[in-house]
This record gives C-alpha cells, structure tokens and sequence, in this order.
C-alpha cells in the first residue's frame, strides 16, 4: 500500500538527513519505525505526508508511492485527501479551540454533510469517552494524555488509510501509554487502519507492531517482523534495555552499550 | 476646556469607533492568518469607496458608465473588491511564499502606492463631495441633555447608521469565524500553518481568502465612511492614525479570531 523506496532527504539545499531510506507498509499493518534522537524518523514521516516542503526540506532521491500514486511532488492537502495523516511530533493542538473544534478541524477538508460528521464524531468519542465530556473545553487546558486522545481523533476525522504517529508516548505516564497503545490497536483492528509508528519507547511498539524497521543515521539499519526484532540480542540490549536473563539494566549498563549502537548497522 | 462639549465629544467618539474597529478587522484578518501586516488596507478602503462612487454614476459630468441605485452599487462594488483581494494575494503574495517576512510587508506598501497611484489616474484627486449618501448632513437627531452645551446632544442620522451598520458587519463576521467550517479552517490557520496543514487544510487557499474577505470588508468601511467624509484620494488612505490605531489594535487581537 505504501511504499518507500529509497530516498534521499536534503534540509535547505544543503543538509543530507535521510541517506535511503526504504520502507514498506501492507493494508491493515502496523509498522513501527524506532531509532535514536536524530536519526530520521520523523523526517521520514514527513516526506510520506508531504510536510517536509513547509520546512525547506526536500527528497532529492527515490521517490514514495500509495495506491500506485506517486506522494514526493504532492502538497500536503492533497495527500491527506488520498488517505494519509500525520499525528506531529509533541501532540500540537489547535490550542485556542474547543475539543470539539479541534476534532472537526480534522475533517474541514472533506465534502460531507453535518450527519455524516457526526456520526465521524461519535465514533472519535466511542474511542475516547472522556472527550465526550470535555468537548466544550478549550483543549491547551488538557493533561497530556488527554491532548494524545485529541490529536489522534482529529486524525481520525480525515478517515485515514494509513496513519503516521510520530512519538505519541512521550512524557505519558506508562498507564496512560499503555491505554493509547490499546486504543492504537483496536483503531487498527476496527477501523482497517493501517499505522505507521514512530517511537523511542521500543518495547511497547513492539507490542504493538507486526513489523518493525530501525534506522540509525538516516539509514535503515535493521527491519523484520516485530516478534522477531523484540527476540534480537541488540534490540533487547540497547532499546529494551533487558539482559540475556530479561532483567531490567541499569542506565549506566545501557550507556556502556551505546558505544555498540554502530555495531547495529 | 469647555466641560459643555464633553458629552457630545464622548458620543460622536463612541460612534466613530465603529467605523475604525469595521476597517481594522480587515488588517486583523489578514495579520492573523498569515502574519503579514497588511499596509495597502487603507487604499483598499479608498478604493472599495470610490467604486461605489463610481458604479452609483456619481460624477454627474455626462459620461458615467453606470447609474446604478446605490443598494445596487455597494454589493457590486463589494463583489469586485473581493476578487481583486484574490487577484492581489495570488499574484503578490503568494510567489513571494518562503521570503522573508520583511520582504512580504514591503510588497504591501509598494502595493498601497500602487493603488493610490492608480486610483488618482483613474478617478482624478479632486474630493469628491457628492458621494451618494442617503442621509443629507442636516439629518439630525437631538437628545435632550441638560448640562450639555444647548442642552443637547446632537447625533447626525448619517453617523448613527453607519455606526448600527458597523456593529451588525462586526457581529456577523464575528458568527462566520465562530460557526462556519471555513471560519473553523481561518482560524485554525491563523493559530499554526504547518498544524493547519497537517490535517488537510489548504493554507494557502485561506490566505486567498482573507485577502477576498478583506476587500469586502475594506469596501464596507470605505462606503460607511464616504457617506460621512465624501472621497477623495489623499483622504481616506491617511485617515489620522488609522495605521497606528489598527497597528496596537492587531497586535491585542488574538480574542477576535481564536
Ligand atoms: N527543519 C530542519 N532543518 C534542518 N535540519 C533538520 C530539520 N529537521 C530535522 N533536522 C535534522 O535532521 C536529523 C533528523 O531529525 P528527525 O527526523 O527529527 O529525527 P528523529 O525524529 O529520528 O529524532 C537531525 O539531525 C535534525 O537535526
Ligand atoms: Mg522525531
């Protein structure tokens, strides 16, 4: 359904951040990306959603396909309308507007009728109940968890095929993550959406994941099905940060590892 | 100080303000939705008068082109207004996308030059008193209020209108922004462009937009003040401290589009 093939991302004209970067995601999948700060998987995210121009970032090489429709010359907009939304890094919000607004910001772009939004609506609320109780709140006022639940049901407003999340772990509280995650899923299971998954929270999205890509330096490193990764002696080591024997390592063990992180490609 | 004149000073103050705060929703309008401070308004407002001037066969000399009632003149003159905002945000502003934001304010005051310029050739400089106002200046109300110098305060019907004119524009744009979709997709915009992208808007399409919305709404103030003031082109551009005004005013805005 989407395909990377082998792309080159360039910064300003000058920064080469993206070295080929070739990923695949099937109908009904969910594909996680992990890797390091900086290593590109954000970016890569952006190229697939056509935000990278609003940054003066470009792909130079490859090129990114959906359905058989070519995405790297395409505007933002109009890759939302062909079935792909980004959830941005750091849950923005519309901060200034209610829960409700936010969440119908979401489907400005299509031609449906008020019905129909509704009945989009009540589904984003069957997900996360406790939106329904907060509509009228002006959303820059919401805990963390609860902006996570904003922005994915904005998303979920566009109807997506395929989701892109960028990092909607982080800062939650490990229950709250755990409760996305599910939500995550029966999203995927329920609605047939596909999601491509950014995280550095590696053990959780490798739960969640059915296959899974690493990428280190723009490149991508290491990619097979999510089970088998969480099963990779390095993965466990440096991402999961368990022993052989599936104890938790203290940071200082971990740091000690990453001195192996380049051993990885 | 003559302590009479206050009260009526303080009314035919209030009333002005009406006026001021139609023209700088247009300025706002556009600050806020893509951040550049619009310096050409002012000629918009100019210009949206003398249209209607113009449409409504005002020159009287033999060789008007139209004759239209004024009803008639002001919503064709709001209409034209409205595609050359469009005409301006696409051939003006929207090449210079990714410049800096200097450089795009810059093209506004070239712009504000421009239509000055343009307008003087093409309407002449001489005032223009015989705007088609439907109020005549000795239409006046007089309030009884003692204390006041004649014991009275005496509003001039035509200020009155434009004034009751002015709150219900403010109000209705005020429901537009607050319950419309596209008012939603303004003001999402206006909040972060790249968010506004992100879920699918055209953001380019709303600068597009504010600019149409502004040429109605300049048009609007222009005729609410040419039925006061006539027109003229050296006037209604350099009304005293409009740009100051509009500048502090755009700056406190945020409550009007989020
Ligand atoms: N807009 C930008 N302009 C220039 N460099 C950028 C920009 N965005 C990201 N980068 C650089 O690209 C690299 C990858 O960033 P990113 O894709 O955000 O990584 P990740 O999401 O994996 O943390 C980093 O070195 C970052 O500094
Ligand atoms: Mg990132």
């Amino acid at each position: 359904m989407l395909k990377v093939n082998n792309i080159e991302v360039v910064y300003n004209d000058v920064i080469l951040v993206l070295r080929g970067v070739t990923l695949a995601v099937e109908p009904r999948q969910i594909v996680a990306l992990l890797g390091a700060n900086g290593a590109g998987k954000s970016t890569t995210l952006k190229a697939i959603s056509g935000l990278l121009r609003t940054q003066q970032g470009e792909v130079t090489r490859g090129n990114i396909e959906f359905d058989g429709q070519r995405l790297d010359r395409q505007a933002p907009d109009d890759i939302v309308r062909q079935g792909i939304v980004q959830v941005l890094e750091g849950r923005p919000l519309f901060q200034h507007l209610t829960v409700e607004e936010n969440l119908r910001s979401g489907a400005l772009f299509r031609r449906d009728g008020a019905a129909v939004l509704r009945e989009d609506l009540e589904r984003v609320y069957n997900y996360f109940p406790r939106l329904r109780d907060f509509r009228q709140r002006t959303s820059g006022y919401l805990s963390g968890g609860e902006q996570q639940m904003v922005v994915i049901g904005r998303a979920l407003m566009s109807r997506p095929k395929l989701m892109l999340l960028d990092e909607p772990s982080l800062g939650l509280a490990p229950m709250l993550v755990q409760n996305i995650f599910d939500i995550i899923r029966r999203i995927n299971r329920e609605s047939g959406v596909s999601i491509l998954l950014v995280e550095q929270n590696a053990h959780v999205a490798l739960q969640t994941a059915d296959y899974a890509y690493v990428m280190e330096n723009g490149r991508v490193v290491l990619d097979g099905p999510a089970a088998t990764l969480a099963q990779n002696a390095d993965i466990k080591e440096f991402y999961l940060g368990l022993t052989a024997v599936g104890e938790r390592k203290s940071y200082r063990d971990v740091k000690h590892y990453k001195r192996r992180k380049r051993w990885l490609g | 100080m003559n302590w009479q004149l206050v009260p009526q000073q303080f009314v035919t103050g209030v009333l002005n303000g009406g006026i001021i705060a139609i023209i700088a929703l247009g300025i706002v309008l556009i600050y806020r939705s893509s951040e550049v401070f619009n310096f050409s308004h002012g000629q918009l407002v100019m210009l949206g008068a003398f249209l209607t001037w113009w449409f409504a066969g005002a020159n009287e000399d033999g060789k008007e082109i139209f004759n239209l009632p004024l009803w008639a003149a002001i919503p064709l003159a709001i209409a034209v207004m409205a595609g050359l905002g469009l005409v301006i945000e696409r051939l003006a502003l929207r090449p210079m996308t990714g410049q800096p934001l200097l450089a795009i304010i810059l093209m506004t005051l070239g712009l504000a030059q421009f239509l000055e310029g343009a307008t003087a050739i093409v309407f002449g400089i001489e005032p223009k008193n015989n705007f088609p106002s439907p109020f005549s200046p000795s239409d006046v109300i007089t309030i009884p209020f003692p204390g006041a110098f004649n014991d009275a305060i005496i509003l001039k019907q035509a200020l009155l209108a434009t004034f009751v004119v002015a709150i219900v524009a403010a109000l209705l744009f005020m429901l537009f922004f607050q319950y419309t979709r596209t008012g939603l997709a303004m003001r999402a915009t206006s909040a972060d462009h790249e968010l506004a992208r992100s879920v699918g808007i055209n953001v380019p399409r709303i600068f597009g937009l504010s600019w149409g919305i502004a040429g109605v709404i300049a048009t609007l103030g222009g005729v609410l003040l040419a039925t006061l003031t006539g027109v003229e082109v050296l006037n209604l551009p350099n009304l005293p401290n409009l740009r100051m005004i509009n500048a502090s005013y755009g700056e406190r805005s945020h409550l009007w589009l989020h």
